[in-house]
């Protein structure tokens, strides 16, 4: 089951102009693959999460560079890239009564699907009710090679 | 007990008589014999004949640090230079130092008030007092000497520094009373525990501590860790030294030796008096010293003062304990407010760096207070609510301290200004 879990990487931004710049180019310039990005912004302070499949080394440049991190677990499901496919997967969760605090989605050409990611706030909770409703709950392995 | 009763226990009125003879007496030898006070009083066209009552103190100018480091060396003596039998002086560390100069009777006055502390303090001539005051050109050391000796008291003139000697004479002579800083007594805590002396090896019953700002939990801590009766004492090299005021038994402010020592509290701003209760700088006039006495020194000590019987039997008026300078004071609403209140917030939420900078504001005729918190990992969560749950427990904790509503900003670390020494942790925007 472990295995369906997801790492992200959370930085926390300031509220200050050039701040996801900064961080952005901190990674660009160590060559760091970012799969997906998201940023939740508030007026007081903003937080960037990614998908990245070399979460340590990603995790010690920002913080050697002085950004405040944090790693926690996500699910990725793959949709059919079509209407309604969203909905599908948020149905599923609702009718077991799982709460899902943010999510984010990605489109992937290759394989004709949106990936989105999703934090429920009990992660196995989260992925054993979208596995047993027949969402296509996606390996970190299947998100790095896509 | 009680060193000097009929001082200590005066009733108001015949304190307040005797406080005013002596007022008119010092106020006269300045003017006549500080060439600093003549120009001074003159200045502000006010002569000693206008000290009618006691708070005509209020028509005289006030006596700042500057003003005793610019009559450095011995421009503040009232008596001749061949009459001082001693000189201290305070630290110097941001400039020239401020002499103070003692006749005889200023050394015996000194010896007087000492005396008393210490038996306010619970000493007498069957205690072994250890003091770890550093002598020499420092206060500490000396005065407690001369108050141990005149309350036959021994004392053990160990100074400051080479804690493993302390340690070992603490226990090898059972030093009763412990006379440092309340830092070092901290540090003498965690050394004898290092070395697996317990307090029942050791024989302390109170300490005296002072040179220093500090709190109630660092009292407790004290209290717990080396099993004696911490107590507080306030004095300034400026005035005489230790023995200005000492807290009694009842641990609820310090009583100020009043006949010798008047004190008033202003307001740092205004520079206006304030009556009894409010908080604001404690100023001090020296009433008896010959050497060189003080009118009206701003302390720059934020206080309270509380005039009253004391359940321990003495009248001498009583100031809280010490809660900031006002140099860093700020007024935020009306209401004091101190950079330290804020840090003590910090400190009280785990994993937060207490690295903060404080911007006051007044965008809309209001104060307003915004603090900037460092974010740390532990602060930290993938998820919004989380991060502004924990802005809002700050904001609460810092509530708590200052009694403020205040706005917290997360900041990303490192981001805070820091500079060499004193960190800027004020930036007000009011154009006050
Ligand atoms: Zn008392």
């Amino acid at each position: 089951m472990f295995k369906m879990k997801l790492k992200q990487i959370s930085v926390f931004l300031e509220n200050r102009k050039g701040r996801l710049q900064k961080a952005l180019e901190v990674l660009g310039n160590a060559n760091v693959n970012i799969r997906t990005l998201s940023i939740a912004d508030t007026s007081e302070f903003g937080i960037l999460r990614m998908i990245v499949p070399d979460i340590d080394q990603v995790q010690s440049i920002l913080e050697e560079h002085n950004f405040v991190v944090k790693v926690n677990d996500v699910i990725a499901v793959g949709v059919p890239d079509e209407p309604g496919g969203l909905e599908k997967i948020l149905g599923i969760l609702n009718r077991a009564d799982i709460n899902v605090e943010y999510l984010y989605a990605f489109a992937e050409k290759k394989v004709e699907q949106a990936i989105v990611v999703l934090r429920t706030e009990n992660i196995d909770a989260g992925i054993k009710a979208l596995t047993e409703g027949g969402a296509s709950v996606l390996s970190s392995d299947e998100v790095y090679e896509l | 007990m009680i060193w000097n009763e009929e001082a200590e226990c005066r009733a108001a009125e015949e304190k307040e008589e005797l406080q005013l003879k002596r007022l008119q007496e010092v106020v006269k030898r300045a003017y006549e014999n500080v060439s600093y006070y003549k120009k001074a009083f003159d200045e502000v066209g006010v002569s000693p004949e206008d000290i009618q009552a006691l708070n005509d103190i209020e028509k005289l100018p006030f006596t700042s640090k500057t003003d005793l480091r610019d009559a450095y060396p011995f421009g503040m003596f009232a008596v001749s230079p061949d009459d001082i039998v001693e000189v201290h002086t305070t630290s110097g560390t941001t400039g020239k130092p401020t002499v103070s100069g003692y006749t005889q009777n200023d050394l015996d006055l000194w010896g007087e008030v000492m005396a008393r502390s210490l038996t306010m303090a619970g000493g007498d001539r069957t205690d072994r007092i250890q003091n770890c005051y550093g002598y020499g050109l420092f206060t500490g050391g000396l005065g407690v000497h001369y108050g141990a000796q005149k309350i036959g008291a021994t004392v053990i003139p160990i100074s400051a520094g080479n804690t493993m000697r302390q340690v070992e004479i603490m226990q090898d002579f059972g030093s009763s009373i412990l006379t440092c800083t309340p830092s070092y007594a901290m540090y003498l805590a965690e050394v004898l525990e290092e070395q697996g002396v317990g307090p029942d090896k050791l024989n302390l019953k109170a300490g005296v501590f002072g040179a220093e700002m500090w709190t109630e939990e660092m009292r407790e801590e004290i209290e717990k860790r080396l099993k004696l009766s911490a107590l507080n004492i306030y004095g300034l090299t400026e005035i005489i030294g230790p023995g200005v005021a000492q807290e009694c038994y009842k641990k609820d402010g310090l009583h100020i030796f009043d006949d010798h020592f008047y004190p008033e509290i202003i307001d740092p701003e205004s520079l206006k008096a304030l009556p009894h209760g409010s908080k604001g700088e404690l100023v001090l006039t020296t009433l008896t010293r010959e050497g060189m006495p003080v009118i009206r020194f701003r302390t720059r000590d934020i206080t309270t003062l509380r005039p009253g019987k004391c359940e321990c039997g003495r009248t001498l008026v009583k100031m809280d304990r010490i809660t900031g300078r006002s140099d860093d004071m700020l007024k935020i609403r009306g209401v004091i407010v101190f950079p330290s209140q804020i840090e003590r917030a910090l400190l009280k939420i785990e994993g937060l760096h207490p690295q903060y900078q404080i911007i006051v504001s007044r965008p809309h005729q209001l104060d307003e207070l915004e603090v900037q918190v460092e974010a740390s990992p532990v602060l930290f969560s993938d998820e919004v609510k989380h991060v502004e749950g924990v802005k809002r427990n700050i904001e609460e904790h810092i509530h708590d301290e200052i009694g403020l509503r205040v706005n917290v900003s997360l900041v990303e670390p490192q981001s805070l200004p820091r500079s060499e020494g004193k960190a800027v942790r004020v930036i007000d925007k009011r154009n006050l």
